[in-house]
């Protein structure tokens, strides 16, 4: 019986230290103020670019709150609440069940597909439209969730863009392919091979590494003895500029294409003198020949600082989100995600269309390729 | 306080409860039925969400106790066989291999492949002690996802870092878990639903764990926790009891792994990484090692505390406009500091075991373990 | 073709020397440590970490004070900050982690190490923040060729200086005075104090010794691969623990060898094992190479390649 007084002890404990968290909690009266979610990692290793994201949606609504807006003849007012996922699978579905708690009509994010896809099903279930900035894993619009979308290309549309841009345009006869083995870079890796297969590449080399590694010396000298001409990375900047620095050490002559995990300032500076020639892509056109591209980038950069990689998304999938609403005349879960699926918007990013999935339609891929010391525009490919 | 501070100090108040102990089991009882209805009315779904990870948690916790609180072999890859029964439940309940067997009948064989791994990472390592062994384990833990990340070629098994997407929720009496139902007027949500079933299986986890401390086995493993040579000496088979104590406490990391796959619809190897196996050790070291409600403690508080934080930074973003010291930068820091501070101020845990503060005070205490052992023997 | 092949082996064979002397430069911190108190200190790849920061930091404010100076002797200026930071680290964590639990359970000092592993992580972090940080370009980056494969001016730089890292650490040990109250620590604190010798000033000093190697290693890893992050000492430090496993640790040259041997292993593991399992298995598994060496040695000869047979030690 003693023990059992231990467990008396231990849930008063936990309830008292949860009914701690509620004062804190207290929600405000909705009245006419619509709540919009935002979720990415804003503590972790991606910190930066979880709040990255969340400025771009942040900027929209404040842009849009500015500008006033009107639902069924009544002014509205739009709230951000920025959540933090960690990056984390099981705090994404925790996350995911505040907002709704929080009473949100919907969701910008998640950042990564491994907490996109856990927190969609809770979305799913609520009935609350879905717009990730940036996950980009095929399995998310592949659920059959009507009320789920995503404002950038996926793996398969951005690897079979490089895959044909390896073979087609850079005349990549015999390529290997590094995968990094996260969800993104297998997920970008594997749509490469097949439709650099496709188009004729010959594979000749698959390697992996791992998102912490620094060391590639072994598998690029692997690579080496394949005599390829083409090395495909699908991973991030931490691997890639020790790769490309690598890759020069070890007399790999080959060339690097990446996806846009390495379309990024932070792999020039690791890279150094080695990321000259290295080419990468990024879903979308480029900011500066959008319309109101340029724009964007003054007022997010005066604000919030230099754009690390997916506000301009983010931003987008903010005003996807409201003009559906706009065109729904109401809030309503249900009607906003009716609206959003006939989607025809010009974002910062491009146009945007949806498919049945909720994939974005015809998405834009535009290569970049480090031309003294800076990522310049090759060309954008349908 | 006697000294190693083994009691908790009497709620002014409560003095009912502990004259009374069948007044303390019917409202405790009630309190714990009660729980979700309360916390979801007062603070919203979503901390009945915690409450379900805590006692999730709490499950690991209880089963890591067996192989470090009781045997004292530090695991550092339990989470090894949390990920196992995790991905045996979604390969016999999702579309990956097109089978759905029910919940009842995949729980126990994903905790029996956790075990069976269990016993497969002891015999290598049963002549291993301390430090060797917890970097071993370690190693066992890396290796166990490196596979589980990799495995979806040659032949899809895994679908590596993918991860393996809708797993079926329970369903109990063809009522599934996933989704909310009305009962008596009322909505309860699959939070709630999930509530009663981890509930249901950590108390069970918790009289097995307590039966088995007590027993022959659980004596045995005090035995080789505190003295290998000894309790060989005394006739203990120290191989069985070791490979029984990382069976144990093996299945029931498999049983929690599969309750978290039905629960969150889709696993990675994200969720399984070495932090985890060390935020579980960080429970029961916190709690108490070998204590039962030390352990329960532990888990608690730290499923709670890093969500709790969360308002910490919403407090400040309210009040300053930004976040000047991250809650969650803080909390692994904290949590490292912890870890020190307790090994060295309270190394028994905020609530130390019976049997530690047995050891500790001379008087009756060892008198009568002595007196236990006598009879033991007998037998 | 076969001449290809062999270039390439060769290739491998040199890609592992380098990283095996980046290995073995790590473990001879963890084995001096080890020799004496039987501890893993699991913060020693967290030191290394720091001091990879440390000396970038200070790399910075030297490059900001005159950009003219020559890179060798920014990044000398760098180790020579790194060193006593990482000196003065290593000794408060002895003194605060590990003394006070010398005499308690086995389980208590592995744990606070674990702790203080986590708590200079998160410092680190909240200091130096989460990003890669970049290591300047300023050793000498010549290439050259034998056999026909590739080799740097830094990578021939590193193995030298672990080789010699590794002589002078013996000569410490075997020759001076200070190593052999070290070595009579080891054997017996007891008998050691009875001897005369200051068994906390031992130990405090072969803390201060295995943090200054810690730093000089930290500074050559981030130079090497052209970054520092705050997670990069974890891993480092477990396979570092693995190559002093693997040959006999304690020993100051099983060190050396367990780092080489591991580092050609996991070049050759993951240059190779595919074409050799057809595909089957390939280099995702380079980290499981590690582990399984440490596994097979640990239960095979737990006393490693070169170390003697010590009762109760594994």
């Amino acid at each position: 019986m003693n023990s059992l007084k231990w467990l008396a002890g231990s849930v008063l404990v936990s309830a008292l230290v949860a009914g701690c968290g509620q004062q804190a909690a207290e929600n405000a009266e909705t009245g006419d103020v619509v709540r919009i979610g935002s979720v990415a990692p804003l503590t972790g290793p991606q910190t930066h670019i979880g709040k990255d994201n969340e400025n771009g949606a942040r900027l929209a609504i404040e842009e849009i709150n500015a500008a006033g807006l009107t639902l069924g003849g009544k002014p509205v007012k739009l709230e951000l609440l920025g959540e933090d996922d960690q990056a984390d699978p099981k705090t994404a579905t925790i996350v995911a069940d505040k907002l709704l708690d929080a009473g949100v009509v919907a969701v910008i994010g998640h950042l990564n597909s491994g907490t996109t896809i856990p927190a969609s099903k809770r979305y799913h279930d609520a009935g609350i439209p879905q717009i990730s900035p940036s996950a980009t894993a095929v399995a998310y619009t592949a659920q059959g969730f009507s009320n789920a979308f995503r404002v950038m290309a996926n793996d398969a549309q951005q690897g079979k863009a490089l895959g044909e841009y390896a073979v087609g345009k850079l005349g990549a006869k015999k390529i290997a392919i590094i995968d990094d083995r996260t969800a993104y870079g297998q997920g970008l890796a594997d749509e490469f091979e097949k439709a650099a297969k496709a188009v004729g590449g010959e594979i000749v080399a698959r390697e992996f590494t791992n998102d912490k590694a620094t060391d590639f010396a072994a598998i690029l000298t692997n690579i080496k003895g394949k005599g390829a001409d083409l090395v495909f990375f699908g991973g991030m900047d931490p691997q890639g500029g020790p790769m490309a620095q690598q890759m020069k050490r070890l007399g790999l002559a080959a060339k690097l294409l990446g996806g846009d995990g390495l379309q990024n300032i932070n792999f020039i500076k690791l890279a150094g003198a080695d990321a000259e020639g290295v080419i990468a892509s990024s879903p979308g056109l480029p900011l500066d020949a959008m319309p109101g591209g340029k724009e964007f980038k003054a007022k997010f950069e005066a604000k919030y600082g230099p754009i690390q990689v997916y506000a301009p998304y983010a931003y987008d999938a903010a005003y996807v989100l409201v003009e559906a609403m706009k065109r729904a005349d109401s809030s309503e879960p249900a009607k906003v995600v009716a609206a959003l699926a006939q989607t025809d918007y010009q974002g910062v990013t491009g146009p945007l269309k949806f498919d049945e999935k909720g994939d974005t339609v015809g998405g834009a891929v535009t290569m970049y390729e480090v031309k003294n010391g800076a990522w310049t525009v090759l060309e954008t490919v349908k | 306080m006697p000294e190693g501070g083994g009691t908790l100090p009497k709620l002014p108040g409560l003095d009912f409860l502990y004259r009374n102990p069948r007044r303390a089991f019917v409202l405790l009882a009630v309190l714990l039925a009660a729980l979700p209805f309360l916390v979801g009315a007062g603070l919203g779904n979503s901390w009945v969400r915690v409450l379900d990870f805590v006692l999730l948690y709490m499950l690991l916790a209880i089963g890591l106790n067996i192989v470090v609180g009781y045997a004292g072999l530090l695991d550092l890859g339990y989470i090894a066989f949390y990920a196992l029964g995790a991905y045996v439940y979604a390969w016999l309940a999702s579309p990956h291999f097109g089978l759905h067997l029910p919940f009842w009948a995949i729980l126990p064989i994903g905790a029996a492949f956790a075990g069976l791994f269990g016993v497969l990472l002891g015999a290598p390592t049963l002549r291993l002690r301390g430090d060797y062994l917890a970097i071993v384990t370690l190693g066992f833990g890396e290796i166990i996802r490196i596979f589980m990340n990799n495995l979806n070629a040659p032949f899809n098994l895994t679908n590596g870092p993918q991860g393996m997407n809708l797993i079926d929720p329970v369903s109990v009496a063809g009522m599934s878990f996933g989704r909310s139902w009305e009962v008596f007027g009322m909505t309860v949500p699959p939070t709630y639903l999930y509530y009663y079933l981890f509930l249901a299986f950590t108390l069970l986890a918790i009289g097995v764990a307590m039966r088995l401390q007590d027993s022959r086995i659980g004596r045995a493993w005090a035995a080789l926790r505190e003295d290998e040579v000894a309790a060989a000496a005394m006739g203990i088979n120290t191989r069985n009891v070791k490979l029984l104590a990382f069976a144990m406490g093996a299945t029931f990391g498999g049983l929690a792994g599969g309750l978290f796959a039905a629960f969150q619809g889709f696993i990675s190897p994200e969720s399984f990484t070495l932090w985890e196996s060390i935020l579980v050790v960080c429970m029961i070291v916190l709690g108490g090692m070998g204590n039962i409600p030390g352990v329960l403690l532990g888990a608690a508080l730290l499923t709670i505390i890093p969500e709790a934080l969360r308002y910490v930074g919403d407090l400040q973003r309210a009040t300053m406009g930004e976040v000047v010291v991250d809650p969650s930068d803080l909390r692994m820091l904290l949590f490292g500091v912890a870890l020190v501070a307790m090994m060295l101020f309270r190394p028994s845990g905020l609530l130390p075991s019976r049997q530690r503060k047995r050891e500790l005070t001379a008087e009756d205490g060892v008198a009568e373990q002595e007196r236990a052992d006598l009879y033991d023997s007998k037998a | 073709m076969t001449n290809k092949i062999m270039d390439i082996f060769t290739q491998q064979l040199i890609n592992g020397l380098v990283l095996g002397s980046i290995y073995a430069l790590v473990a001879l911190g963890y084995t001096m440590v080890y020799g004496i108190l039987e501890l893993i200190n699991f913060a020693h790849g967290e030191v290394t970490m720091i001091g990879a920061m440390v000396a970038l930091t200070a790399i910075g404010v030297l490059m900001g004070l005159n950009p003219e100076l020559p890179g060798l002797v920014v990044v000398l200026g760098g180790v020579l900050v790194a060193i006593p930071a990482c000196m003065a680290l290593g000794f408060t964590i002895e003194k605060v982690a590990y003394r006070p639990l010398r005499h308690a359970p086995r389980l208590a000092p592995l744990i606070t190490a674990i702790g203080v592993s986590i708590i200079l992580q998160n410092a680190a972090m909240l200091i130096w923040g989460r990003q890669y940080v970049s290591f300047p370009p300023l050793l000498p980056q010549g290439r050259h060729e034998i056999l026909g494969a590739h080799i740097t001016d830094l990578q021939i730089f590193i193995v030298v200086l672990s080789f010699a890292i590794m002589g002078s650490l013996w000569l410490l040990v075997e020759r001076s005075k200070l190593g052999r109250a070290m070595r009579a620590t080891a054997q017996s604190k007891e008998v050691a104090q009875l001897m005369g010798v200051n068994v906390d000033r031992i130990i405090s000093a072969t803390f201060i010794i295995g943090s200054a190697l810690a730093a000089i290693a930290g500074v050559m890893v981030s130079a090497y691969y052209g970054l520092a992050h705050y997670y990069m000492g974890f891993m480092l430090g477990l396979k570092a623990f693995a190559a002093a496993v693997l040959g006999g640790i304690g020993n100051i040259a099983g060190a050396m060898l367990g780092g080489l041997l591991l580092g050609i292993i996991e070049a050759l593991g993951a240059g190779y094992i595919g074409d050799i399992t057809g595909g089957f298995l390939g280099s995702h598994y380079q980290d499981v190479f590690a582990f399984f060496v440490l596994i097979a040695v640990l239960v095979f000869r737990p006393s490693g390649l070169l170390g003697e047979r010590v009762a109760n030690r594994a």
